[in-house]
């Protein structure tokens, strides 16, 4: 029988400690109060004071409160049964079904060794040209979508998921809106996708703390589906939120602040969960789709900051579209040399004319006479927001670079594309 | 005697133990959790209790747990085998670890760095009677393309006499190869391989030298416009997406220098795995084996402990000091040396120190400076010359140059690669800024010839700018030219595809042969009806310009190439500025 501990020394936010001994550190606790039972994780041990956050916060604690140390960190169970389910930031289960508590699993578990990793090799394709020809999504990638609040990053995130070849959606929402919430369950019962889909959701007026916990135990299921060989695609949303609860928590107990209030581990903190992203070999793979909204849409938050340096690329999502600049799939050039021959030369020549339309828009709204080349740039432009950018276009690839030609052609003349000689040979739209 | 203590906080991870005995600053201890031993570093003395930091996660551990000290500073295994391997931050293969633990990392597992049972073929060097000190070479073994020195340790700091040495033959790295006596008479037995703390910095040379002969990375941009010298050091800043780790990986596989040690320092994984699966497959055309036998990967991605993430660059420059001493020419690629800085500061943080500016630790420019200087080139007692090169890439904060980390770099490099988000927007790769970068060193090409063309690109940026607020029409057509020239030249000479195998490596030779074009464009006179004939003009030059970049150098086709080139070029020009002239005439 553990030990039960009846005075509560500091109570300070989300943050308790009390005077014990043999506790482990990163052990979960469980303190009884008023208003029902909690859990806390043991977070800091000086001596015989061990402090730990409470997940259901500190709110109507009382000092003679009991804590029990459970003498394991934090778990969740793990087995098939869990498809098709919705469970909170602890593991309870949201959605009136049975609790789970067979073939408990720790989460937040060591890294994969790189040398054990393979090369991701296979794309997945989503019927976005944004996506597939100029900026293709891997399998095993870790990549989050840029975005401020009031775009459509939930519904852009459930399209790819819908259309994404894999075996297995999971879900993490960390204070996520409780429409969303809804919204993610409407269109995943509504696809069809739900009994292979499992959610663990955290939403705005949950305890903050439950909501760090809901990526780890998000990855750490995918993880093990994921070495029985499945295909598992990993949602998070929204990973500022699950930043602004370590920030919240880390000043709390009086950490130095690092950046604009964050801990000093930001980096690292979001680095461990990101690195879950892996193609095993010999086995099956979790990809990571993530949401980072970007507080007044600036990217040199530390948010979108860090997390630009620890991903793979990102989409950046603007005005309803995912921009061409900003945009970026790091592990694009393992798939697209397999493709089709013309695949990477259409995807940066037309960017880089892009590049070109965007000033001549520029000068345009400056008022300068415009050149026949300043001309043709435009009508370029428009045509490529139109066929490519716009997010209702559901085209597959082939198709998509076949536009592009098409794009091309109607605009310019051949040597102005500044693509290779051979290429448009093969390529060019005849007649035109 | 070894000190023993015991556990009485934890915080992330750094733990506080109470100490019975002595510590030193730096000293290696092993935390007792469960039935593993945990690998930490003292990081701070406070009377009898001291502050490390833990090269694992912590969790588990309970106040009351034993720590073992080792009296030992952090410090790597050095002997021949290094090549060819894949470390983390602390030099455990990681491979082998792979075998010993699978998929993941489990915490608290060892391995020797060097392979204990693999047969070298030993030369002599020394003979009995020699006297020899530090670094001196007492005998050889082939590796790889190289011959591998076994040298008296370092930490040999007397004169000795060399009492025995085993004759040519097969030995292990772990087997006596020599003894030697010191003037009182004491016997120290040699092996192959020896330790040495990695924190402090390799010193058994004659002379440091001014770095001034190139390091040729077949990166046009670079070797043109803003060298880097063997020896040298060189920081590449850049927000993220804008090619620093294309461009540090493009440079791994062509530079041209004996041995290439990257450390990939709190890096992305995925980015890691192409690097460690790509070069044992990759042929390196100097030797015809695999790329793989002249490097060694540190491997620490954004994952792994951070306190290993701290020591992993210092694991990297270590071992590239010690092939130095062998008068090999050295390249050090750490990626990311921001990660690094930010291990710093995160233990800083647990440490509460008061934070300097963006709370990076006040000691964070000296521990900049003093990785950068263990960069150089020396002349060794023997007379051979060794150099160690450090290329940095820093990943700043929103891609702002003026934080801490990206200034207190640029104080001690010599040369500043800065990525553009602009340019790599536009994808113009590589996409070092043109402008703002500069590099102390001597380049390739003929000085003069080289700040021509540079100053063509300053003016047609210039023009550029202006341009935006007068507009086309109301730039003169002379400037307008020049704002095409410069363009041209960014197009076809500045940016390289490192997707097209012969694109992305690109010799002096050709450098040198292709520049001359270039400098007759810059400063061809042409005639043109107006703009738009000017830019058509220029559309196709450049058009044949990237066939002609894309064709193997010296082949028919590059012949072909070249002529139909030259043609377009002389269909508008009618003559040739007489500064632009001179410097043709002197040769490039």
């Amino acid at each position: 029988m553990r030990k039960v501990y009846s005075k509560i020394e500091t109570i300070s936010g989300n943050v308790i400690s009390v005077r014990a001994t043999d506790v482990q550190y990163g052990e979960l606790a469980m303190v009884s109060t008023t208003y029902g039972d909690t859990l806390a994780e043991v977070i800091k041990l000086d001596r015989d004071l061990v402090s730990m956050q409470v997940f259901a916060g500190g709110r109507g604690i009382a000092t003679n409160d009991e804590v029990r140390f459970l003498g394991n960190p934090m778990r969740v169970s793990f087995s098939d049964n869990l498809m098709g389910r919705i469970f909170d930031g602890s593991g309870k289960p949201r959605d009136n079904g049975p609790e789970l508590t067979d073939n408990l699993i720790t989460i937040g578990g060591p890294s994969v060794n790189p040398s054990k990793r393979i090369i991701p090799r296979n794309m997945i394709r989503t019927g976005i040209p944004m996506i597939d020809l100029f900026n293709t999504l891997v399998e095993s990638q870790k990549l989050p979508i840029f975005s401020v609040s009031g775009e459509p990053y939930n519904q852009l995130l459930s399209r790819i998921a819908m259309q994404a070849e894999v075996d297995l959606i999971i879900l993490g929402g960390m204070g996520l809106k409780y429409d969303d919430y809804l919204f993610f369950k409407e269109e995943l019962e509504n696809g069809g996708a739900m009994s292979r889909t499992i959610m663990f959701v955290h939403t705005a007026s949950d305890p903050i703390v439950e909501s760090l916990m809901v990526p780890d135990i998000s990855l750490a299921v995918a993880e093990k589906f994921a070495l029985q060989g499945k295909k598992v695609l990993v949602l998070l949303t929204d990973m500022t939120n699950f930043a602004d609860a370590m920030k919240e928590i880390a000043i709390t107990q009086e950490q130095v602040p690092s950046n604009r209030g964050y801990p000093g581990d930001l980096y690292s903190q979001l680095a461990s969960r990101y690195e879950k992203a892996v193609d095993f070999e010999g086995s099956g793979s979790i990809t990571i789709l993530g949401v980072t909204t970007m507080p007044g849409d600036d990217v040199t938050h530390p948010v979108p900051d860090n997390t630009g340096y620890i991903t793979e690329g990102q989409y950046y999502l603007k005005n309803g579209r995912i921009e061409p600049f900003g945009s970026l799939s790091r592990l694009k050039q393992q798939v697209n040399d397999k493709t089709r021959e013309d695949h990477r030369a259409i995807m940066d020549g037309m960017i880089k004319l892009y590049a070109a339309y965007k000033s001549s828009l520029e000068k345009k709204s400056m008022g300068f006479n415009m050149s026949a080349w300043d001309d043709k740039l435009l009508k370029y432009g428009e045509q490529f927001e139109k066929g490519m950018m716009d997010l209702s276009v559901n085209i597959p690839l082939e198709k998509a670079l076949d536009l592009g030609w098409e794009i091309m052609a109607s605009c310019f003349e051949k040597e102005e594309t500044g693509l290779k000689t051979d290429l448009i040979n093969r390529y060019w739209p005849k007649g035109l | 005697m070894k000190s023993v203590g015991k556990i009485i906080g934890v915080n992330g991870n750094m733990v506080t133990v109470e100490v019975a005995g002595a510590v030193s600053m730096n000293e290696v201890g092993y935390i007792l959790v469960d039935d593993k031993k945990l690998k930490s570093e003292v990081i701070r003395i406070l009377g009898n209790s001291c502050q490390m930091q833990v090269f694992e996660m912590t969790k588990g551990i309970k106040v009351g747990d034993g720590v073992e000290f080792s009296n030992e500073l952090l410090a790597v295994e050095l002997g021949p085998g290094l090549l060819k391997q894949v470390y983390d931050g602390l030099q455990n293969p990681l491979p082998e670890l792979a075998e010993a633990a699978g998929f993941f990392l489990e915490r608290g597992i060892y391995l020797k760095a060097l392979d204990r049972d693999v047969d070298w073929d030993f030369t002599p060097i020394a003979k009995v009677g020699d006297s020899v000190e530090k670094a001196d070479a007492l005998g050889s073994v082939p590796e790889g393309p190289f011959t591998h020195e076994i040298m008296v340790p370092f930490s040999l700091l007397k004169k000795y006499t060399v009492k025995s040495i085993k004759g040519a033959g097969k030995y292990k790295v772990d087997d006596v190869i020599a003894e030697l006596e010191d003037e009182k008479g004491n016997i120290i037995p040699v092996k192959m391989f020896f330790e040495w703390p990695v924190k402090r910095a390799i010193d058994c040379y004659e002379e440091r030298l001014k770095p001034t002969k190139p390091m040729v990375t077949k990166v046009r941009l670079v070797d043109t416009f803003l060298p880097v010298a063997l020896g040298g050091t060189y920081c590449i800043p850049g927000p993220f997406g804008a090619g620093k780790t294309v461009l540090q990986q493009v440079t791994s596989k062509n530079a041209e220098v004996d041995i290439v040690i990257v450390a990939a320092c709190g890096e992305r994984a995925g980015e890691v795995v192409e690097t460690l699966k790509e070069f044992p497959e990759l042929i390196d055309p100097k030797t015809g084996n695999s790329l793989m036998e002249r490097t060694v990967i540190i491997c620490n991605t954004s994952s792994m402990p951070v306190a290993s993430r701290e020591a992993s660059v210092y694991t990297a420059v270590t071992i590239a000091e010690y092939y130095r001493q062998m008068g090999l020419n050295i390249l050090l690629l750490a990626d990311s040396t921001s990660r690094w800085a930010q291990a710093m500061r995160e233990m800083s943080g647990r440490l509460e120190e008061i934070p300097g500016e963006e709370a990076f630790p006040a000691y964070l420019e000296s521990v900049i400076a003093g990785f950068y200087e263990r960069a150089g080139i020396v002349r060794l007692k023997n007379g051979k010359e060794g150099s160690v090169t450090i290329g940095g890439t820093v990943s700043p904060a929103g891609g702002n140059f003026e934080e801490p980390v990206t200034q207190a770099t640029l104080k001690v490099v010599g040369a500043f690669h800065g990525l553009s988000r602009e340019r790599s927007d536009a994808r113009k790769y590589p996409a070092i800024d043109p402008m703002d970068s500069w590099s102390k060193y001597p380049s390739v090409l003929a000085k003069d010839a080289v700040s021509y063309a540079r100053n063509i690109l300053f003016r047609g940026g210039e023009i550029e700018a202006m341009m935006k607020v007068v507009g086309e029409e109301g730039t003169a057509i002379e400037d307008y030219i020049i704002y095409l020239k410069a363009d041209f030249l960014d197009a076809v000479y500045l940016q390289q595809n490192s997707f097209d195998p012969i694109d992305a490596a690109v010799i002096v030779d050709r450098q040198k042969h292709v520049f001359k074009y270039i400098l007759e464009i810059m400063g061809a006179e042409f005639s043109f009806k107006d703009k738009n004939d000017a830019r058509s003009y220029f559309n196709s030059l450049r058009q044949e310009f990237i066939d002609y970049n894309g064709v193997e150098w010296q082949s028919e086709e590059f012949l072909k190439h070249e002529k139909a080139m030259v043609d377009i070029l002389n269909s508008k020009k009618i003559g040739l500025e007489s500064r632009a002239n001179e410097l043709l005439q002197a040769g490039v």
